[in-house]
């Protein structure tokens, strides 16, 4: 799973039959820095999160498993909303063994 | 599987069903010697890994599912080991 921001919504009349009534977002990936990272991209939502919030999402074949018993055609979906997140002092690079 | 290492925890009050009680995790991959590569990730922990560790993820999503015990649970990474070392040589 990875963290995104959520920027945006898609509104689509014509689309396959198992997206009707899904939400579709567009989500900023972002890094553990809280920086934007990598491309935007459209994800169904299942929790109820709206534009300005912090989310993870899943992605593959799995996005469609919060849908169950629906399967829509997706390969990217919200599944939490992220309350906030805690880094470790421990942060420092290369990893080394204790 | 990758390895990586535990930077952080996720705090998330309303998540999909099947994630309830499950903890989750920020994992950094490493290349070999250590160094970050990529950005961090968010996979569900199973073996009781900690901040600071390195650990094994596998990312892919049965697998991930099956590390959680849970049937079709939306999962695609997993903590499935904590490393206590790794030997390698490097090869010219």
């Amino acid at each position: 799973m990875n963290l995104a921001r959520v920027i945006g919504e898609v509104v689509s009349t014509v689309k396959d039959p198992n997206l009707v009534g899904t939400k579709l977002l567009v989500l900023q990936p972002i890094a553990a820095s809280g920086e934007d990272t990598g491309r935007t991209l459209v994800a169904l939502d299942s929790v109820g999160a709206g534009v300005g919030e912090q989310v993870f999402f899943v992605r593959g074949r799995e996005a469609a498993f919060p849908f169950y018993p629906a399967e829509p055609p997706t390969d990217a979906s919200i599944v939490g909303i992220v309350d906030h997140w805690d880094m470790g002092s421990d942060l420092d690079f290369p990893f080394r063994e204790k | 599987m990758q390895i990586c290492k535990v930077v952080g925890t996720v705090v998330s009050t309303q998540k999909n069903r099947k994630l309830e009680g499950a903890k989750l995790l920020l994992v950094q991959p490493l290349t070999l010697d250590g160094h970050a590569r990529g950005v961090a990730l968010i996979a569900v922990d199973s073996v009781g890994a900690g901040v600071g560790e390195r650990v094994l993820v596998v990312i892919e999503g049965k697998a991930a599912g099956d590390a959680l015990g849970r049937k079709a649970a939306a999962v695609d990474a997993a903590v499935v080991g904590i490393i206590d070392s790794v030997d390698y040589r490097d090869v010219e």
